[in-house]
């Protein structure tokens, strides 16, 4: 069966980059043809509405009714921007440096459809700055589209105006958390900002800001090409198109593809993974980077689609899933991810500021045999506080707090271990 | 005007008025700016910052609070390369522990510091999006993936420094 992968398909096996030449050899800018001059912004929308895209940065939320909020009428004279998410930094997340580094071209195709349909003038990329790389093959094909008259003024004699910049960022996970990034933007501490004013409104510099990730972008000339019906079709379960889908841990074939959405996560894990190591039991996983609560080999049968997994417990996340084997200490594990969110936390608030390096510290008691039989009562506690949103002044915390959650149900046993027996289990010949 | 020009070669005013020319006010070039600096002098000095500071029309303590804010500004002076080793969650999973002992016995470094011959600074980083290559690093602008201690040897092959 050949599946129609819209998003990979100028992805070479040695992960060379597609040029402007080969991008549009392979049918590239005939979506940016097919929006500019002849569609309205107001149709664009509505294709994009109708596709049922979500948004691939995390959260899920439909692009379409995300893009709807920004104001069109002329109140909205002035700048608008569409700023690109490309800082890429939820631990084990590695699906947008695949299409950064393999097709810039097909990024800035879906950019500027996306800007002409919020009728930006202004879009950045905003990458994080260890993706040189990337960085360097953005800017290039940028220029290229200067030159071909596909950025600038008057884009394909439409008057339609559209210039686009690189921002290398400087590190912080924080950065990426869409309010954080328009502050970091500006030249500022990257914290959170207060929603409402929303983006849409009041985002970069006070006007009206779209910020989308680099996945949900790669797919907007696709559908305002071939269409809303297409897109649904490409999807296997209610949700529409293709997604990104990354395992890594110990199974044989740690890697990313694009599959259809709903995709069955023991066809991901076992087929496309090659599934276990030898020597290694599945025992859980992160279905879509560090911040989604753990699933277990009871949920291999689940599809891979936002609602399906929402309704087991969890999130779909990145789509990028992370494996906890049979040797690796589950509390370990989430101490791992403990210490990386304390690390990041902005400090702006006091639950996330002072929490999660609490909650660190008691894991770190744990794992080393320091344990006291109160401490899962101070994580339970923890996880209600620090995970209730609401709490806190952006999802960092809360994120934080699902791995901890879920592992403290599904592995409880394991905790108790560490506390009772005054060490780590997995520690003696372990990996850990 | 003399005594900036002491702190800030030509070359790093032009490219930090470049950056001027696209937005709405100076101090929102801060991050371009420190790390227009920093890739000329390696890191940003008290100097350099008040320096960029006064270039931007903001207070240097202003500054210097967007500065420390960031991983990737080096406030301190680091190493002729900079290695980034990846203790995120995947790479954790596969040993990153013992890529970092092992680097340790190597270079006689742990994190946060500098070999004594100067030549290298390791820092952890957050997450390089190459889970599937786990451990990884990178040295310099490099990604170095699938790491174990015979491609450590062969990075760091004449030993480096101690660290004091
Ligand atoms: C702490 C934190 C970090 C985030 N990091 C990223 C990121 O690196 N890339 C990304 O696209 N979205 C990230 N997000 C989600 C963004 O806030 C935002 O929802 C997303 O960029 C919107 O794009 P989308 O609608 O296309 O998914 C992060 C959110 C939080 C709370
Ligand atoms: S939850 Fe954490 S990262 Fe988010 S604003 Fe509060 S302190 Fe900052
Ligand atoms: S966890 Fe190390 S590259 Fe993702």
């Amino acid at each position: 069966m050949s599946l129609d992968l819209p998003l990979t398909r100028n992805v070479r096996p040695d992960r060379s980059p597609t040029d402007f030449a080969a991008y549009e050899a392979n049918g590239g800018y005939r979506g940016l043809r097919a929006a500019i001059g002849k569609l309205t912004p107001a149709e664009c929308l509505q294709v994009i509405k109708d596709s049922n895209l979500r948004g691939r940065g995390g959260a899920g939320f439909p692009t379409g009714m995300k893009w709807s909020f920004v104001p069109m009428d002329d109140a909205a004279a002035g700048h608008k921007y569409l700023i690109c998410n490309a800082d890429e930094m939820e631990p084990g997340t590695f699906k947008d440096r695949l299409l950064l580094e393999c097709d810039p071209h097909q990024l800035i195709e879906g950019m500027i459809c996306a800007a002409y349909t919020i009728q930006a003038d202004i879009a950045y990329i905003f990458i994080r700055a260890e993706y040189h790389r990337a960085e360097k093959l953005l800017r290039e094909a940028i220029a290229v589209c200067y030159e071909k008259g596909y950025l600038g003024r008057d884009i394909l004699g439409s008057g339609y105006r559209l210039d686009m910049q690189v921002h290398s960022s400087a590190g912080r996970y924080i950065c990426g958390e869409e309010t954080a990034l328009i502050s970091s933007l500006e030249g500022k501490r990257a914290n959170p900002r207060a929603k409402p004013p929303f983006p849409q409104v009041s985002g970069l510099w006070g006007r009206p800001t779209i910020v989308n990730n680099v996945e949900t972008l790669c797919n907007i000339h696709h559908i305002i090409e071939r269409g809303a019906d297409w897109f649904q079709a490409l999807g296997l379960t209610e949700d529409a198109g293709t997604k990104l889908y990354g395992v890594s841990g110990r199974v044989k074939k740690p890697g990313c593809w694009e599959l259809p959405i709903g995709t069955p996560i023991r066809e991901i894990i076992e087929r496309h993974a090659g599934g276990m190591e030898d020597g290694y039991q599945l025992r859980g996983f992160l279905p879509g980077g560090g911040s989604t609560d753990f699933l277990t080999p009871d949920h291999l049968d689940l599809a891979m689609d936002y609602g399906t997994i929402g309704k087991a417990g969890s999130r779909m996340g990145t789509g990028t899933m992370i494996i906890l084997d049979d040797k690796t200490c589950p509390v370990g594990f989430v101490k791992n991810l403990m210490e990386f969110f304390a690390r990041e936390s902005c400090g702006f608030c006091t639950p996330c500021r002072d929490g999660l390096p609490w909650s660190a510290q008691v894991l770190d008691d744990i794992e080393n045999g320091r344990g006291r039989p109160e401490d899962m009562h101070t994580l339970a506690r923890q996880v209600e506080f620090i995970g209730a949103i609401g709490n806190t002044h952006c999802a960092l915390a809360p994120g934080a707090m699902e791995p901890l959650q879920s592992a403290m149900k599904y592995f409880r046993e394991d905790f108790e271990r560490h506390i009772s027996g005054g060490a780590c289990h997995f520690c003696e010949g372990g990996a850990h | 005007m003399s005594e900036l020009i002491q702190a800030l070669s030509a070359q790093e005013i032009a490219g930090i008025d470049a950056e001027i020319a696209h937005v709405p006010y100076r101090s929102a070039v801060a991050i371009e700016a420190l790390k227009i600096v920093q890739a000329h002098r390696g890191w940003v000095s008290d100097e350099s910052l008040r320096a960029i500071a006064r270039h931007l029309h903001m207070s240097a303590e202003e500054l210097d609070g967007v500065a420390t804010f960031y991983n990737l500004i080096y406030r301190r002076p680091v190493g002729e390369q900079v290695i980034l080793l990846c203790n995120s969650i995947s790479c954790w999973i596969k040993g990153c522990d013992k890529i970092q002992k092992r680097i340790q016995e190597q270079l006689g470094i742990g994190l946060g510091e500098t070999t004594s011959d100067k030549r290298y600074t390791l820092l952890p980083v957050t997450c390089l999006g190459a889970c599937d290559k786990a451990p990884v690093l990178m040295v310099g602008e490099e990604l170095h993936e699938n790491v174990d201690t015979h491609s450590l040897s062969r990075l760091f092959d004449d030993g480096g420094g101690t660290s004091e």
